[in-house]
């Protein structure tokens, strides 16, 4: 038994790096999408709007949490969730680029979040499955929450596409812009292939056709035109080569921790 | 104290009426939406109310200010939820107000436009983590003093939102204290910030009772009405009766040379306030006013293309369905 009751990752060891990387993954994309979801707060377009995006925001930090703390105890260094997250510099991170991209107007943070809640929910879904009671717990734990997530998300898209032409025209553009970035969820390398091979992850191209499914019936109704460029031009960050904005959002996020090594708070 | 300073407005109604309407506030009834009321009973809670939503969505600002740099993946959950916390209070709020006949929209404008105002407290800068401390502490700490007796006000929706709001609060006040425990508790610079915290946030939040009125007119009126429940004196030293230990077991130095146990009135004596910043930050020269409402102005109208997409959207559905039937 683990030290909180639950039962120890069971893996080989030799899949323990391997691991470890694919979980931060998980948890970095939802502590840097986290992030940029909360700087919203005070700031929304109405007040309703307001208190969805904090409730949003809240969840994936929570989601990090429990993937961080995971990916912890997966690398047996003795390090916790707050460290990985609060003392790695961004060649460390493992998120994918699409979600530190500045938030830009409300109707590109939307169409952001819609993009990824429709891969997430996909991923969770396989995962609250997967023989890794461990894994499992968490993406079961996190499913409801972006189920309800993907379910704004996309009732957001649809109407501010199908809304006013400038609306229209916001979110057009939103997904242009957001577009050669999504193909970064569905890029397998050696990682994802190793986590696929062991059982525990799903295979990312059986994913990328339901959320393209998933994303040409959302489109469709929301009367926005899917980009015919390449989904996939800017990857990298899964690996740890990112955009130039990630380091300033760090140097914000880990700002405290940094000028105070140690102190407790 | 998140109305400060609110007068209460005359009413031209029948005197007959005006004495009914009286006699059910002394019995304690509960004055509900449809309900005749007075003029000036409405434009008068419709001012508080207004206000005191106001003060809790321009409040999510300075502590959103630190959401992003919150320094642990712990505090900055409970930081988010407090500040959505604080936008929730603002929608029960406009709720209530919109009870007794305006639009949440007309009570933005109010404020974008400077009509309306919201309490002083939030023009004041959060510079450090333990400002986040303080504000829960001292700020939420003076909100409970005020909102508490407000749950037996008289008007219904204001009641009932109290009372869903003082839950929070208390909460929110916990999460202060504890920021502050912590950082009295800790390294040298992190004891620094937290007293320079205090120095800073102790008579703004002295401010937030607003001077005293206890020859005020329109206090008077408003107590009479069971609007206002204590004055802002009473409540300012129950206040600092109940901070001073607080700040004692947290080892800082409240900044106030005159601060004495008074055995005779079994309350401490306190320096009073600057009252002369106090009505400069008003007039819209605190440290921070442009600011504050330069954001809201901003996000409002950022937010307006958003708003219209979505009206634009509910207009066709509903052509839709007429011409679907």
């Amino acid at each position: 038994m683990a030290l909180d009751g639950r039962d120890p990752v069971k893996i080989d060891d030799a899949l323990r790096p391997a691991m470890f990387d694919w979980l931060c993954r998980l948890g970095d994309n939802a502590l840097i999408l986290g992030h940029r979801t909360s700087e919203w707060c005070g700031h929304g377009p109405a007040l309703e709007e307001d208190i969805a995006l904090a409730n949003t925001a809240l969840d994936l930090i929570g989601h990090c949490q429990m993937w961080l703390g995971l990916a912890a105890e997966v690398e047996g260094q003795g390090r916790t969730a707050d460290q990985l997250a609060y003392l790695r510099d961004a060649m460390a991170f493992r998120n994918v680029k699409l979600v530190e991209l500045p938030n830009g107007d409300i109707g590109q943070t939307i169409m952001r979040e819609f993009l990824f809640d429709a891969f997430h929910f996909e991923l969770l879904t396989e995962l609250s499955t997967s023989p890794n009671t461990r894994v499992a717990e968490i993406a079961a734990k996190a499913l409801k929450e972006v189920a309800y997530q993907l379910d704004r998300a996309s009732d957001l898209v649809v109407r501010l596409g199908d809304g006013t032409e400038e609306s229209h025209a916001r979110m057009q553009a939103a997904l242009d812009h957001l577009w050669p970035y999504t193909g970064e969820m569905f890029t397998a390398d050696a990682v994802d292939t190793a986590m696929t091979e062991a059982g525990i992850a799903p295979d990312l191209s059986d994913l990328q056709t339901r959320w393209t499914a998933t994303v040409k019936d959302i489109l469709d109704e929301a009367t926005l035109t899917l980009p015919e460029r390449r989904f996939d031009v800017h990857t990298g960050g899964k690996q740890g080569r990112h955009t130039e904005h990630l380091g300033y959002l760090l140097a914000e996020m880990q700002f405290l921790q940094r000028a105070y090594p140690g102190a407790e708070w | 104290m998140y109305a400060q300073m609110i007068k209460s407005e005359s009413s031209n109604d029948d005197p007959q009426a005006l004495a009914e309407f009286q006699a059910r506030i002394d019995r304690g009834e509960r004055i509900e939406p449809k309900e005749w009321m007075p003029e000036g009973y409405r434009k008068t809670l419709i001012r508080q109310i207004g206000q005191h939503a106001h003060s809790e969505i321009v409040g999510q600002l300075p502590e959103g200010n630190w959401i992003t740099r919150a320094p642990t993946l712990e505090r900055k959950q409970i930081l988010l939820a407090k500040v959505q916390d604080e936008a929730g209070h603002g929608l029960y709020l406009y709720s209530a107000c919109e009870t007794l006949g305006v639009t949440r929209d007309e009570l933005f404008e109010k404020l974008h436009s400077g009509a309306m105002k919201y309490s002083s407290i939030f023009n004041y800068p959060t510079l450090t983590w333990a400002d986040m401390g303080a504000i829960g502490w001292l700020v939420d700490g003076a909100a409970i003093m005020n909102q508490v007796p407000l749950q037996r006000t008289s008007y219904g929706p204001y009641a009932r939102a109290m009372v869903r709001i003082c839950k929070e609060e208390s909460f929110h006040q916990r999460q202060g204290y504890s920021i502050m425990m912590k950082m009295a508790q800790g390294t040298p610079a992190q004891k620094e910030m937290a007293q320079d915290a205090l120095n800073r946030f102790w008579y703004p939040s002295l401010m937030m009772f607003g001077p005293s009125d206890a020859e005020s007119v329109h206090s008077t009126q408003n107590m009479a009405w069971k609007i206002k429940i204590n004055t802002n004196d009473e409540l300012r030293q129950r206040f600092v009766n109940e901070t001073v230990p607080q700040a004692e077991y947290l080892g800082l130095t409240v900044p106030d040379e005159h601060l004495r146990w008074n055995d005779d009135k079994q309350g401490y004596d306190f320096s009073e306030p600057d009252w002369d910043e106090f009505f400069e930050v008003l007039k819209g020269n605190g440290p921070c006013n442009e600011e504050r409402l330069g954001a809201r102005r901003k996000a409002w109208d950022d937010g307006q293309w958003f708003r219209e997409g979505l009206s634009a959207y509910a207009d066709k559905q509903a052509t839709r369905r007429t011409a679907a039937e």
